[in-house]
């Protein structure tokens, strides 16, 4: 109840938050890998002795590469990422040649070439992916909430869940465009693949509280027990607050985890998802359902 | 006992076979059919992906070039010699829609020196077969395919005519080449070369052949003469022998390259990725690392808090690595680091559904229940939550599988089936468990069944949770 009378609250922080999400990501912009824009990667490791960073810019130059197109990177303690445009096969190998010509002891860690062509289409298939994503939520939460429309249409759930679904990712997306600006994070397809994800997970939350609102409005249906409508959604949350927390917070340990001790190519994709399900849980308690009494007391207000 | 008591140590029998299964295939040394697959970024290799150029191939066909492609790239993968390649087709544009280019991805574990790689298995050589241009030769006194120039001897002037000249293309090219293979006379015992073309190439064999009959049929391989055998007889079959004076060392060659060289259709690498195996390494264990270390933060958790319960949700959540850790073995499912993190995340939902039963069990204790009925009345409530909240996870996996690229593929797959695989373990074992536990009348509260921190003597109706 704590919740639903307060939900004015609670649904300005979230449009708070998201509204500097968009600007953040309006103002910054996102920092794509080159899976999106194609280009090459070269990353190399110098066991013992790392060049400058202008060393390597100036061999980067004699290969004619337009140095506002190239990006120079440190690497852990000992490596460099070199990113510039699609270079073709002899280019690349050269590139890569001379990059480790005078250490004896770098090594190639690796080696990423992408057409732009490929890039353009992965850009379209991420994009897809969300928009159908999204569609087959609010499907999803129509079919399965078809029968629940007193005093709030099924699809007006599905509208809910998908207002709390794109809070939960435009946060992390905005986010991710400050680091990007700021530490050079990358979006590529595993940070596309964690907004997925959160889509994915943070629905269950949502649909759980749902749940239990359906089955709190049948039990009065048959009890015949008059209630308001906040009344119901305040003793669904209250009835759900354990379980929403203690699931995050078992799926957030097993996350945290992966993000300090696991490998370097998952340390952004746990970022992203650790921060995404915060923002579903917090969406899941906090917003879903006072949206749901708002649009309740819009109904009544209209009808009345 | 009761069935539950029963069946309750008949899964936990089985979970320690899957469990010793799992172990066994994993542990000892011979590289068996069991094994764990690691992806690329695990255990470092190249992958490389091919665009090939349909555009001179009709539509209906364009199934088969690929197929007959792969098949190619294949021969030439295990001629380099690697374990365990990944050859796949894969077509363009967003929907698969576009005809004209698809792909071959070619992955290669294990193997970082890509330059020789992409050297041996992306050449587009062309096989092509040409006929001698009467005319030109008239002129000619002597060819010289190495300079390529064909210098006239008789004439007033030097004409220099190049070995294109000399020859006329017929329309009879690698992609219509099925195989070659060597063989020995029957009679004379010397080498010779059985080459097969398929049904279309079949026909055009013969037309050229039955118009040049004693004419010189030239075979090309990347422009470069390979052999010139006569054209001695009409040929209907699509079958021919390549004869005359090879030693077994050129018959070889000629096969090798005739068989390398059918290529269908022209092919340009448009992506590479090559990843050190150091990386990979690294990836591995700080991957294992992080899913030992949770699991064990989450089964402290579960046991704290909901004490007994947590306890069976632990052995539940076991059960549910072995099991998914044989099913990757079975299928088999190539992990990936992203893979691995979805195992790690599925853990954490597998826990989920085990929450919503525990807490669901709790709420039917409140209005008085006895326990075993309290347990059994808790699950079904909870799994219409379960379902529900799941399937929203496993609809974004499938969609997840279809639209993107072979790395994510692994991560939907390993989501998709854990949240199945959790589903599954919540509705059989936990609630075995879980009942099979319950003393058969008891209603007391015990203090193994409450949860969180205090231990409340009799239900508070003040705090509903």
């Amino acid at each position: 109840m704590f919740v639903v009378k307060n939900r004015k609250i609670f649904y300005s922080i979230s449009g708070f938050l998201v509204l500097v999400s968009i600007i953040a990501m309006f103002v910054f912009g996102f920092n794509l890998s080159i899976e999106f824009t194609g280009g090459t990667i070269i990353e190399i490791d110098y066991i013992e002795n790392r060049p400058t960073v202008s060393e390597i810019e100036n061999i980067v130059g004699s290969f004619e590469i337009d140095p506002r197109l190239a990006t120079i990177q440190a690497v852990g303690e000992s490596g460099f990422s070199v990113r510039t445009p699609f270079l073709d096969d002899t280019t690349r190998e050269r590139l890569a040649e001379s990059l480790m010509a005078n250490y004896s002891d770098a090594e190639i860690k690796r080696v990423s070439a992408i057409g732009p062509a490929i890039g353009r289409e992965l850009r379209q298939r991420a994009i897809l992916a969300i928009v159908v994503v999204v569609i087959a939520i609010i499907l999803f939460i129509a079919f399965a909430f078809r029968h629940v429309s007193e005093p709030v249409s099924s699809w007006k759930y599905g509208l809910v869940a998908v207002v709390t679904l794109l809070h939960d990712i435009l946060i992390p997306a905005g986010i991710f465009a400050v680091l990007g600006y700021f530490l050079g994070y990358q979006l590529d397809v595993l940070f596309v693949t964690a907004i997925l994800t959160i889509l994915g997970y943070s629905v269950n939350d949502t649909i759980v509280v749902f749940d239990r609102v359906r089955e709190n409005l049948r039990k009065n249906q048959e009890t015949g027990l008059r209630e308001d409508f906040g009344e119901t959604v305040g003793k669904s949350l209250s009835q759900t607050y354990a379980r929403s927390i203690n699931t995050s917070l078992s799926t957030l340990l097993v996350l945290t985890l992966l993000l300090f001790v696991g490998g370097e190519a998952t340390r952004h994709f746990a970022l992203v998802l650790v921060i995404g399900i915060i923002a579903g849980s917090y969406s899941s308690i906090f917003l879903a359902s006072p949206l749901l009494v708002w649009i309740e007391k819009r109904n009544a207000r209209k009808s009345s | 006992m009761s069935k539950y008591r029963i069946t309750s140590i008949l899964i936990l029998l089985a979970i320690l076979a899957v469990g010793y299964f799992v172990y066994a295939t994993e542990v000892d040394d011979t590289k068996g059919r069991f094994d764990f697959r690691l992806g690329l970024d695990l255990a470092g290799g190249t992958q490389l992906t091919y665009e090939a150029d349909l555009r001179d191939i009709p539509p209906n066909e364009a199934d088969d070039a690929m197929s007959a492609l792969r098949a190619v790239i294949e021969r030439r993968v295990d001629v380099f010699g690697v374990a365990e390649p990944l050859i796949q087709i894969e077509r363009g544009g967003i929907f698969g829609e576009g005809q004209d280019s698809q792909r071959l991805i070619v992955e290669l574990p294990g193997v970082t020196n890509t330059e020789e790689a992409k050297a041996e298995i992306g050449r587009t050589p062309l096989l092509e077969f040409k006929l001698i241009n009467q005319e030109a030769l008239v002129n000619s006194f002597e060819i010289e395919t190495e300079s390529g120039e064909i210098i006239s001897d008789e004439g007033e002037s030097d004409t220099v005519v190049s070995v294109d000249d000399m020859f006329l293309e017929t329309s009879l090219t690698g992609r219509f080449l099925k195989s070659a293979q060597l063989q020995f006379d029957q009679f004379s015992g010397e080498p010779i070369v059985m080459i097969e073309f398929d049904r279309e190439g079949a026909l055009l064999f013969a037309q050229i052949t039955s118009e040049n009959v004693g004419e010189v049929l030239a075979i090309f391989l990347d422009g470069e003469v390979l052999s010139t055998p006569v054209i001695r007889e009409v040929i209907s079959g699509g079958v021919a022998t390549i004869s005359g004076g090879f030693n077994p060392q050129e018959a070889r060659e000629l096969t090798r390259n005739l068989n390398l060289g059918a290529l269908p259709v022209p092919i340009s690498l448009i992506e590479e990725q090559t990843i050190g195996p150091s990386l990979g390494r690294a990836a591995v264990e700080s991957g294992l690392t992080a899913a030992i270390v949770g699991v064990i933060l989450v089964a402290l958790f579960l046991i704290f808090w909901y004490r007994l319960p947590g306890l069976l949700a632990v052995l539940s959540l076991a059960s549910y690595i072995v099991i998914m850790l044989a099913l990757f073995k079975l299928i088999p499912v190539t992990l990936t680091s992203a893979g691995i993190a979805g195992f790690i995340l599925s853990m954490g939902m597998a826990v989920d559904a085990n929450i919503l039963i525990f807490e669901r069990f709790k709420e039917e204790r409140k209005t008085g229940k006895p326990l075993r009925e309290a347990a059994s009345e808790g699950f079904s409530r909870a799994w219409l939550s379960i379902r529900d909240s799941n399937l929203s996870t496993i609809i974004t996996a499938i969609i997840l599988f279809y639209a993107t690229t072979s790395l994510v593929k692994g991560f939907a797959l390993v989501l998709g089936i854990g949240v199945l695989v959790s589903m599954l373990s919540a509705i059989t074992i936990t609630r075995t468990f879980l009942v099979a536990v319950m003393p058969k009348d008891g209603n007391r509260n015990h203090f193994l069944f409450g949860s969180g921190v205090g231990y409340k003597k009799s239900p508070d109706p003040e705090t509903s949770i």
